[in-house]
């Protein structure tokens, strides 16, 4: 009898999570957190904007270990949460297993490629943004020298600086390109004094325009570039208020379109890999009432024409990520 | 590498050091009084994120100063709790108040500017400013030893300075005076103190909070000074290099500032690997610059260079026998 009874409730909670979760798609953070002014943040904004747009609720989940990264995908999954949206690269490997065991459940991965015919996968092409604000940087520098900050070097972070190292040589071949990054482990995405430091050394060796590419880091970079009275160049997000006439310009990732565009589809989620370029507007430099007097129209002129040339692929970037290599930088 | 790059690493490597001397001296008068604490990471983190939210707030970083020593304090009484009253295990304590901070702080900062965890940007007063130290604009121009003066020691925040002056207050008060005698005692062998008729209780209770006091101010050096705000884990680990740097130092004040100044020359050569370059002919590798302060510390360790003997009631609480 108590078996019966247990089976029963059971069995009615099961029915009713499913009638409140029908097509209640959920969005999961990664460790950034949603507020973190940059890439997570980017995310929540396009929830919010097909939020208000539909007027239709969505879930949420913000993780604080690697733990809780399984745990949290199965159950949203067992909740026939559809489609489950989940930003950061980190979520790859997890993912690869959970896919296969929900193949009704539709995911999106966002920044990660994961091969599951119930996946897509949204990669950005970082390299182009980065190489339009380094042209931006070569453009604004009156040294000849452009700096580079990145947070912990993996082989993304390293695709943003030889991006950006070619737009600054595509601009002036003679110009000195000083990267670092802050560190190997995760910590080097969460230490502003580094980041302010090494600013300041990239000063001394003549930058005047440093790339921050480094998460919580980069608002050291930023500070101290202004503290310094040089320029600095904002990343994911569109980070130009953070120090308004010290900010040049942001290098723009749209994960907000990508998480917009994943909700809109909803479960008709169309797998495979979708790749967010300058053509179809996934990555791109800010440019607002903060950094206008910074900018002057011939140089927005000139790099507007070199992402018309990227977009009809008469200029192609180097990915350094393709072969690990990059023809404009060492690191 | 010329005059001016060396005086531009050696102007940052002051920069670097200072936290790690105030947290290293904060390890040092806990540790010598018998308790060990892991936790000086926590307690840099809360004073960071508590002046860097008062400041903010009320726009004064005097107020900040004086209330992230006082988070820091009350973490270090939680900790003198659990290991002094309660005779708890002291590094457990330690490591719980570091998970305690890492999560507590960036809650706080979401609840107060929700900013993800970081607290606004602070801006004149609410900030610690460089100060340049009298005739630093006149010996500027004096070759070397003025450059030197002008760039290296002038041109930093007031913390900056008084950190340097604890050093000798600090070996001052642990060899010259009777307080820090006791304190020493009750760190190698409680019981004779107890036998003399001073409370070891209140000698190592003292000993903690000023443990907190100067782990706030390289907390509120962090945020206030060298940044201008706080933004989650900002510490990044620099209390475990303090920790370092006091067996580095053998427990010594004298010894910490050089150990100090030394960790934070290697952590400004790893900004630098081109002057490391140049100087030594060959590419060094950015890690290998950043675990030298470790592996300095496994050399001592291990009893290559002498011996580090840590105070010999150290980690363990104090029973009174009846």
């Amino acid at each position: 009898m108590t078996l019966m009874k247990h089976l029963l409730g059971a069995g009615a909670t099961l029915a009713l999570m499913a009638g409140a979760a029908f097509a209640d798609p959920a969005v999961i953070f990664d460790m950034g957190g949603k507020f973190d002014k940059s890439f997570n943040e980017a995310a929540y904004n396009g929830a919010e904007k097909w939020k208000a747009e539909t007027g239709t609720a969505y879930k949420e989940f913000e993780i604080k270990d690697n733990a809780q990264r399984e745990q949290v995908l199965r159950q949203f999954a067992e909740e026939g949460v559809n489609p489950v949206v989940m930003v950061g690269f980190m979520w790859g490997d997890v993912l690869g297993k959970i896919a296969p065991e929900y193949p009704d459940t539709k995911f999106a991965i966002i920044d990660m490629v994961v091969d599951a015919p119930n996946v897509k996968s949204v990669v950005f092409n970082e390299h182009e943004g980065s190489y339009l604000v380094g042209m931006m940087a070569a453009l604004a520098s009156k040294t000849g020298t452009v700096g580079f900050v990145g947070g912990m070097d993996i082989p993304l972070i390293r695709k943003f600086g030889c991006g950006y190292a070619q737009g600054a040589k595509a601009v002036n071949p003679d110009i000195k390109f000083i990267s670092n990054m802050t560190g190997t482990t995760p910590e080097a995405w969460n230490d502003p004094v580094k980041g302010a430091e090494l600013t300041k050394a990239q000063k001394a060796q003549g930058a005047d325009v440093v790339f921050a590419a480094a998460g919580g880091t980069g608002m050291g970079v930023l500070q101290a570039a202004k503290d310094e009275g040089i320029l600095s160049i904002g990343v994911d997000s569109n980070q130009n208020y953070i120090q308004p006439g010290s900010v040049l310009t942001s290098m723009l990732k749209r994960v907000d379109n990508a998480v917009y565009e994943a909700l809109k589809e909803g479960e008709n989620l169309t797998p495979g890999i979708n790749v967010m370029g300058l053509a179809n507007d996934g990555v791109g430099y800010a440019m607002d009432e903060h950094n206008a007097a910074l900018v002057t129209p011939e140089m927005q002129a000139t790099v507007d024409e070199a992402a018309a040339k990227i977009k009809s692929g008469e200029v192609v970037v180097h990915d350094y990520m393709a072969d690990n290599t990059c023809p404009a930088a060492e690191f | 590498m010329d005059y001016a790059t060396l005086l531009q690493v050696l102007d940052s490597s002051i920069r670097l050091a200072t936290p790690l001397l105030l947290a290293c001296l904060a390890g040092l008068y806990s540790e010598r009084a018998g308790v060990f604490d892991i936790g000086l990471e926590g307690k840099m983190l809360i004073a960071a994120m508590t002046s860097a939210s008062v400041a903010a707030i009320y726009g004064s970083v005097w107020l900040g100063l004086v209330a992230g020593v006082l988070a820091s304090m009350a973490f270090a009484l939680i900790h003198g709790v659990a290991s002094i009253t309660f005779r708890g295990n002291q590094l457990i304590s330690g490591v719980a108040l570091n998970f305690v901070a890492a999560g507590i702080t960036v809650l706080i900062a979401q609840h107060l500017f929700g900013q993800g965890g970081r607290t606004p940007s602070l801006e004149g007063a609410a900030r610690f400013l460089p100060i340049d130290l009298p005739l630093a604009g006149a010996f500027a121009s004096v070759p070397v030893v003025g450059t030197l003066y002008a760039e290296v020691i002038s041109g930093h925040s007031l913390l900056v300075y008084a950190a340097a002056l604890l050093v000798p207050l600090t070996a001052f008060v642990l060899y010259r005076t009777r307080y820090g005698l006791r304190l020493r005692a009750v760190g190698e062998n409680p019981a004779s103190v107890d036998t003399a008729g001073v409370s070891v209780r209140n000698l190592r209770y003292s000993a903690v909070l000023i443990t907190g006091v100067l782990c706030g101010l390289a907390g509120v050096y962090l945020a206030c000074a060298l940044q201008a705000g706080f933004g989650r884990d900002m510490t990044a680990g620099r209390g475990y290099i303090a920790l370092a740097a006091l067996i580095f130092a053998k427990w010594r004040p004298w010894h910490a500032l050089w150990a100090c100044l030394l960790f934070g020359f290697f952590q400004a050569l790893a900004l630098r690997p081109d002057v490391v370059e140049t100087v030594t002919f060959m590419k060094v590798p950015v890690p290998f610059l950043d675990a030298l302060p470790y592996m300095l510390t496994v050399i001592v360790l291990a009893g290559l260079v002498g011996k580090a003997i840590p105070p010999r009631a150290g980690g363990e609480p104090y029973v009174k026998e009846r």
